[in-house]
C-alpha cells in the first residue's frame, strides 16, 4: 500500500510541478508513521466540465507528505461523491477509510472560482467541517494548501504549515563556474522562484518576520557582506560590509534589527546586533572564542548563539539588555552548534557532531538535558522549524548530493526533498 | 659554463624579483607597435588607418603581475581541526614574507578555507583562525599590517569537491593572493 501511494504521489507532483521543472524540488516520503490517519480525499467536481485544478490532489500531497495521514489511492474509490447529501457511507466503512473529504471547484466569473470542501467522520457520519475559499486562477494552488492545513488542523490539532514557504540555496555547475541561486518555492517544493543568482557563493538566506524580505550573505565580490532584498520588488540594501567577516543574519522579532556576526582585525568573531533604521551597531559577545549562528528569543531580550569558548562549539544564551554572562545550554557531547528554537521557544534543535557525523538534534529546553537525535545522516545540518513547530527542514546528502530533508519533531517522520538538477542547501522556513 | 649560466640566471631571476637594483618600471619600447588592427587595409590612402597602439603600462617589478606571480598560487594546507602551521609550509611563508617586505606596496589577501564538516557559519570562523594564522607569522617576519587583509570561506569553496578525507585534506587551506 505505501509503495503504490509513494508512486502515485511522486507521478502526481511531478505532473503538478509542470513544464519549467527547472531545479524542482521532489518531496519522497522515506519513513511515514505506522499508525497514520486512512483518509480520503475524492476528486472534486465542478460545473464546468473540468476542474480548473485538482485541489484533492495537492491536499492529498500535503496530508500524505506529513506522515500523519495515509490518503487513499484514486483508484481505490468506488465512488465520487462531491457533497456531503451523496456520501453512501457504508460503502466507505468498507474502504476501511476513517475520513472522507468531497468538494468543488466552481467558476463564480470570468476571474474568480470558488473552492468548497466538507469533512466528514466515515466511522459515524459526523460533519467535521466545511469551508469555502474564493480565489483568482492563481491562487487555487495556495487555496489547495489552505484546505489542506485547515483539515490537518482540524484532526490532528495542530495548525497546518501547507500554505507557507521556504527559502534555499542551489548550487549547480563546478568551479570555476559554479553557480549559486536563492531560491523562494512553497513548502512542497512546487513553484520555485529565483531571488538572486551568483558566481561567488550565497549563505545564510533568513527571512524577515513579515515575510517580505530575506537577509543572506553573498561574497559576491569575494567578501562576504549582508544584504536584505526585498521579495516583491527585488530591491537589495547591503547592510554590512564591514572589513573581515559579515556573516549569519538574524532578525529580531520585530523586524527592526539584525543580529549577525562580525570580526575584529585580528579575527576575532563576536556576534552584533544592528539596527536597520538608525544603523547604530551594539556589542553582544566580547571573548577569544568563535560566537556566531545567532538567534533571537520570542521577546527580543535575548539571543541563543554558537560560541567555543569551553573548547569546542556548544550552544549559549545571552541577555541583551543586562551585562549577564552567557548562559551555556548544551552538555552533551563535543559538537552542538547553530541552535535554532522552536515557534514557542519550548524545543531547542541544533547540529551535534560524533564520530559517525553531524546530526539533528533537539532539546527540551524546559527540562535541561532532555535530547533526542532526531537524524542519522553524516553530514546533516542547517535545521529550521516550520511554523507550526511539528517539523524541521534541513540540509542532508544523499549519496554525495546535497538535498533537502524533514524530520517531525518527535523523529517518526521522514523526508526528502530532492531537486532535478542542483545541490541545495541550506533552507529557511517562513514564518506565517 | 652551463652551470655559471644556469647560476646566473637564477641570480637574475632572484634580483627581479627581490628587487634589488632599482630600473625603470616601463620597458624602454614604446616606439614598437603591439598590434595592427588585422583587416586594416593597407593602401596609405586611408587616412587614420596606420598602425596603432594602445597605451604603454607597466611590466615588471613592481606591478602586479609580478606581485601575482611571487604570490599566487601559495597554500598552506592543514591538519583536521587545527591552525598551526606545520613545517613543511615554512618555507612557503618565509618566501611570501621576504616578497612582501621586499615591496611595502605589494598587498596580499589570505583566503582561508575548511573542510565541509561541521556547521557552515562556525566553519566561517575556522576558516578566519587560519588565515589569521598565516597573517600573524608574515606580521613576525615583518610583514606590515596594511599589507594583508583576511577573508573565510569557510566550506564554501572547496578546492576538491569529493567527502572523503583526501578530499578534506586538500580543503583545509590558506590561499594567497596579490592585490592590485
Amino acid at each position: 500500500m505505501n509503495k503504490k501511494l509513494l508512486a502515485s504521489w511522486l507521478v502526481a507532483l511531478t505532473a503538478l510541478g509542470g513544464g519549467s521543472a527547472r531545479s524542482q524540488l521532489v518531496v519522497e516520503i522515506t519513513q511515514g508513521q505506522a499508525d497514520a490517519i486512512p483518509i480520503a480525499i475524492v476528486p472534486f467536481g465542478s460545473t464546468s466540465p473540468q476542474p480548473a485544478f485538482d485541489v484533492a490532489q495537492v491536499v492529498s500531497d500535503d496530508l500524505g507528505s506529513s506522515g500523519r495521514f495515509a490518503p487513499m489511492n484514486r483508484k481505490d474509490m468506488t465512488d465520487r461523491p462531491t457533497k456531503g447529501a451523496d456520501i453512501v457511507f457504508n460503502d466507505w466503512r468498507t474502504l476501511r477509510t476513517d475520513y472522507i473529504v468531497v468538494g468543488q471547484v466552481n467558476p463564480i466569473d470570468a476571474t474568480r472560482f470558488s473552492i468548497v470542501f466538507e469533512v466528514f467522520n466515515v466511522l459515524n457520519r459526523e460533519r467535521l467541517m466545511g469551508f469555502q475559499i474564493t480565489s483568482n486562477q492563481a491562487g487555487l494552488r495556495l487555496g489547495s494548501h489552505q484546505v489542506a492545513d485547515m483539515i490537518y488542523e482540524k484532526i490532528i490539532g495542530v495548525k497546518g504549515a501547507f500554505a507557507t514557504r521556504i527559502a534555499y540555496v542551489a548550487v549547480t555547475g563546478h568551479a570555476p563556474s559554479k553557480l549559486y541561486r536563492l531560491i523562494v518555492a512553497d513548502a512542497d517544493g512546487a513553484n520555485p522562484r529565483i531571488i538572486m543568482q551568483s558566481g561567488e557563493p550565497l549563505m545564510s538566506p533568513a527571512w524577515s518576520p513579515d515575510g517580505q524580505s530575506l537577509a543572506y550573505v553573498s561574497f559576491e565580490n569575494r567578501v562576504a557582506a549582508i544584504y536584505v532584498q526585498q521579495l516583491k520588488s527585488g530591491e537589495r540594501q547591503r547592510v554590512s560590509a564591514r572589513s573581515g567577516v559579515n556573516q549569519a543574519p538574524a532578525w529580531s522579532p520585530d523586524g527592526k534589527k539584525l543580529a549577525l556576526t562580525l570580526s575584529s582585525r585580528d579575527g576575532n568573531l563576536d556576534i552584533y546586533v544592528l539596527d536597520l533604521v538608525s544603523q547604530s551597531l551594539v556589542r553582544v559577545t566580547d571573548d577569544p572564542g568563535i560566537d556566531t549562528e545567532p538567534q533571537w528569543s520570542r521577546d527580543g531580550q535575548s539571543v541563543y548563539f554558537t560560541s567555543d569558548r569551553a573548547g569546542g562549539p556548544q550552544i549559549y544564551k545571552q541577555s541583551l539588555q543586562r551585562g549577564d554572562p552567557a548562559q551555556r545550554l548544551t552538555f552533551q557531547g563535543s559538537y552542538n552548534a547553530r541552535p535554532r528554537v522552536s515557534p514557542d521557544e519550548t524545543e531547542l534543535a541544533f547540529v551535534t557532531g560524533d564520530g559517525s557525523g553531524y546530526h539533528i538534534a533537539i532539546q527540551d529546553l524546559k527540562r535541561h538535558g532532555n535530547v533526542q537525535v532526531l537524524t542519522k545522516g553524516r553530514f546533516d545540518e542547517s535545521p529550521c522549524f516550520a511554523p507550526n513547530g511539528a517539523v524541521l527542514i534541513y540540509s542532508s546528502r544523499d549519496r554525495s548530493r546535497g538535498v533537502l530533508a524533514l524530520v517531525s519533531t518527535d523523529g517518526r517522520v521522514q523526508q526528502r526533498l530532492v531537486s532535478t538538477d542542483a545541490e541545495v542547501r541550506e533552507p529557511a522556513w517562513a514564518a506565517y | 659554463m652551463k652551470q655559471f649560466l644556469a647560476t646566473a640566471m637564477i641570480v637574475a631571476v632572484g634580483l627581479t624579483l627581490a628587487g634589488c637594483p632599482k630600473k625603470p618600471a616601463v620597458k624602454d619600447n614604446a616606439g614598437s607597435s603591439s598590434t595592427v588592427p588585422a583587416n586594416a587595409p593597407s593602401d596609405a590612402s586611408t587616412a587614420g588607418n596606420g598602425p596603432q597602439t594602445g597605451p604603454a603600462t607597466p611590466f615588471g617589478e613592481g606591478s602586479a603581475s609580478a606581485a601575482s606571480a611571487a604570490l599566487s598560487g601559495k597554500i598552506i594546507y592543514f591538519d583536521y581541526d587545527k591552525i598551526e602551521i606545520k613545517s613543511e609550509y615554512t618555507r612557503v611563508v618565509m618566501d611570501a614574507a621576504h616578497v612582501l617586505v621586499a615591496h611595502p606596496a605589494w598587498k596580499v589577501r589570505l583566503e582561508g578555507n575548511t573542510d565541509e564538516r561541521g556547521t557552515r557559519e562556525y566553519n566561517i570562523g575556522l576558516g578566519e583562525r587560519r588565515s589569521q594564522a598565516v597573517r600573524r607569522a608574515l606580521m613576525l617576519q615583518g610583514v606590515a599590517d596594511g599589507q594583508i587583509t583576511t577573508v573565510s570561506y569557510g566550506e564554501e569553496r572547496p578546492a576538491a569537491e569529493g567527502h572523503d578525507e583526501a578530499a578534506f585534506a586538500k580543503n583545509r587551506r590558506v590561499e594567497m593572493v596579490a592585490l592590485p
